[in-house]
């Protein structure tokens, strides 16, 4: 009896001494269990929400879509794991999630400091605030703010953000930072705070959500630049290249003209070679283009993830564009020829 | 049994046959097993956490915070360093923490001695109330008392003031004392104060042994506390000035604040840990014999004082091993501050996780801190537990 036991206590011992493993890439890991485990938030309109039937929508849930259809061929093979701005890195780091797809502001000591890499830009945004402009009809600019009471999300860029610009103007106020945004935003709507801030995307969704959304006032400064875009692990460039590519494929797509209604069509009729390197038509004598193998996925990826999730600028219109109750313009967020910032490097 | 056969045996007897030698043998094993396993796993935290790139080690608490909190002790502000910050969390945490504890010993100690009592009213209220509040979890409790605590706050533009100091859904804004050069004196007011005060007690008990009679000399007592640290003030120059709170278009600059999240944490945290304490306190003095309660009836000692002189004083040895407990699951539970804003140090730690991603460092921290602090007062009440056993039992 004791010898089985102290046997039993070595082996448990020898075992776990063993179990300091290496992992294999993040892509091996997706294919085997067969979905992507995408990062989201717990509820931000426009970029991850899910409805009362737990279906996902929003951009930066469409863009683990995409990233299932060029890896996996189907844009439904996408788990979402709602995370809080504490929990987010944390999930990532440990291997808990594939891809951080969660408003995530792409800064210097995130991208160096933590283990993580930046794969793109989905969305290019820039902190804002919003009073009611019925309890403070004098506010105007958040030069106005003065003495005032702000409501945000903690732990993100915002309070960072709020420290600089208001010890830069020279104007003092006081800061509350809960764990969730709905309790922010209810302190805010309650008047506990006299404004509330957070990106200006992320404030026109919420003031959707709010009691009386007419009475709130966006305040035209923007304090900020807030870069938004998929976060991965550093060290895993397989993955980080399929992640980064998917991305500008989407970019590239809409500057081809490229829709999900029409792209089957251009696979087997564009003369253009632009898009034919895209969607992996094989050339004349039958070899094939090679981008999407040379990442590892089939020949197919960029047009599965056209075809099923949409180039940029429909994910861009259906969640917080023109088609969306949100309504933002396009703005910074338009492509380089239409004068915005949004430009993808050539397939080739 | 041959005298031969026997020293055989002992002769080749080995250590495994003593039995206190294996089981330190075996306990030895186990704890060089669970050495080797804790230093596995840090030296596997270590190398994930190189192999991922992922900064590691404490210096990161030396930057530049970078954020406000809205209610700190000491003085903080953006530009001290992470430290610094946790320092106001964690002073926030001991605040709540100690005064709950207090609000929560009294309430629970009167709504026991009501559980107890033969008016069946009083009863049946301690009882509604302790099924009612053990039952429903805190958090939501803590929500329900942030909504009634800032419901019926007015604006800050329609404070209610009352001279200097205002009460709105900012919170109580009070003028805040600024102490000048010579203020330590008023410690030593204190000091003196308690001495008196001892002096005080003594003399009131020996007069009771002369003569029988009680002195009251309770309200004296507070009296002195407040009188000689205003005296020593006053002696050096009243080296006090207010910072007097100044009206804006959004509340108040200036003075003291204490914000409604505190007062919503505290009213949460105190109502639902005096349930718990209500319990422990009707079972302590369930468990004094009825013997003693009539003896001291016996000896004319009203019902009031039977209780505080009598039966109190041997109920704390029951009361006191789950009182400690309540206690340590109060401190333990400020930690909910962070779902109504409040800072404390789990809420600032997590802004601090969020923005350098540290995780491991700051929940190191948190642990090595409530690790701290319950082990300190449950050291306390054991202590103080030893001073109320019986002696001889």
């Amino acid at each position: 009896m004791n010898n089985k036991l102290i046997t039993l206590m070595l082996g448990a011992a020898a075992s776990v001494v063993l179990a300091g493993s290496a992992s294999a890439g993040t892509l091996d890991d997706v294919r085997q269990h067969g979905f992507v485990q995408c990062g989201v938030s717990q509820g931000l309109m426009g970029f991850s929400v899910p409805d009362a039937q737990n279906n996902w929508t929003g951009m930066d849930v469409d863009f683990c879509r995409a990233i299932a259809a060029a890896v996996l061929g189907d844009a439904t093979k996408v788990k979402f794991t709602p995370l809080t701005a504490k929990e987010r890195f944390t999930a990532l780091q440990s291997g808990e999630i594939d891809v951080l797809s969660r408003n995530t502001t792409w800064t210097m000591s995130r991208d160096t400091s933590l283990g993580l890499k930046f794969a793109g830009i989905m969305y290019y945004d820039g902190q804002g605030f919003i009073v009611n402009g019925k309890k403070h009809p004098e506010v105007k600019s958040v030069k106005d703010l003065a003495g005032a009471t702000i409501c945000t999300q903690s732990g993100t860029t915002t309070e960072l953000n709020i420290a600089d610009y208001f010890k830069s103007q020279k104007l003092d106020y006081k800061l509350l930072t809960f764990e969730k945004n709905d309790e922010a935003i209810a302190a805010y709507q309650d008047g506990r705070c006299d404004s509330y801030s957070t990106d200006q995307s992320g404030l026109y969704a919420q003031r959707l959500k709010m009691q009386t959304p007419d009475d709130n006032a966006v305040l035209p400064e923007i304090i900020s630049k807030e870069p938004l875009g998929p976060v991965v692990r550093q060290g895993d460039d397989a993955w980080f290249n399929v992640v980064k590519w998917v991305y500008f494929a989407l970019v590239n797509a809409e500057e081809l003209g490229l829709t999900s209604k029409n792209v089957e069509e251009m696979k087997t009729t564009s003369t253009n070679p632009e898009v034919q390197r895209l969607l992996g038509v094989a050339s004349s004598d039958g070899k094939a283009a090679g981008f999407g193998i040379g990442m590892g996925l089939d020949e197919g990826w960029a047009e599965a993830a056209i075809k099923q999730v949409g180039n940029y600028g429909e994910i861009f219109d259906r969640n917080v564009g023109k088609d969306s109750p949100l309504k933002i313009e396009r703005g910074k967020n338009a492509l380089w020829k239409d004068g915005g910032l949004q430009y993808a490097p050539p397939v080739r | 049994m041959s005298f031969e056969a026997t020293a055989r045996r002992q002769s080749r007897s080995s250590i495994w046959n003593s039995g206190r030698l294996r089981g330190i043998a075996l306990q030895g094993l186990l704890v060089l097993g669970l050495a080797a396993l804790f230093y596995d796993l840090a030296l596997n935290t270590a190398a994930n956490m190189a192999s991922r790139h992922i900064v590691s080690g404490f210096d990161f608490l030396w930057r530049k915070a970078g954020f406000e909190v809205s209610f700190s002790l000491i003085p903080y502000s953006g530009e001290d360093n992470y430290a610094r910050a946790l320092m106001a969390g964690f002073f926030n945490t001991l605040l709540v923490s100690v005064i709950g504890i207090v609000l929560a010993s009294l309430l629970g100690l009167v709504i026991g001695l009501m559980r107890l009592s033969r008016n069946w009213l009083a009863s049946h209220i301690a009882a509604g109330y302790i099924e009612l509040v053990r039952n429903i979890p805190l958090l939501l409790q803590l929500f329900i008392w942030y909504r009634l605590v800032l419901t019926p706050l007015p604006q800050a533009a329609d404070a209610i003031t009352v001279g200097s100091a205002s009460l709105s859904n900012k919170g109580l804004t009070l003028p805040a004392p600024i102490f000048g050069h010579d203020a330590w004196m008023v410690w030593v007011g204190f000091l003196v104060a308690a001495v008196a005060s001892w002096m005080l007690s003594r003399w009131r008990r020996r007069q009771q042994e002369a003569t029988g009679k009680s002195m009251p000399t309770g309200v004296l007592s507070v009296l002195l506390f407040v009188a000689f640290p205003l005296l020593f003030l006053a002696a050096v120059g009243w080296p006090v000035s207010f910072d007097y709170p100044v009206k804006g278009n959004f509340g108040f600059s200036g003075g003291m604040t204490l914000v409604p999240e505190f007062m919503a944490l505290l009213l949460a945290l105190s109502i639902y840990t005096a349930a718990f304490i209500a319990e422990a306190v009707r079972a302590g003095i369930m468990a004094v014999s009825k013997g003693q309660s009539e003896a001291a009836a016996a000896l004319g000692l009203k019902p009031g004082l039977a209780m505080r002189l009598v039966v109190l004083p041997q109920a704390l040895r029951v009361i006191i091993p789950p009182l400690t407990s309540q206690y340590l699951n109060l401190t333990k539970n400020s930690s909910l501050a962070v779902a109504i804003g409040y800072p404390d140090l789990v809420s600032t730690g997590g802004t601090i996780l969020g923005q350098t991603g540290q995780a491991i460092e700051v929940v190191t921290i948190w642990m090595v801190v409530y690790l701290s602090l319950s082990l300190l007062t449950s050291g306390f009440m054991n202590w103080f537990n030893a001073r109320h056993r019986l002696v001889g039992r």
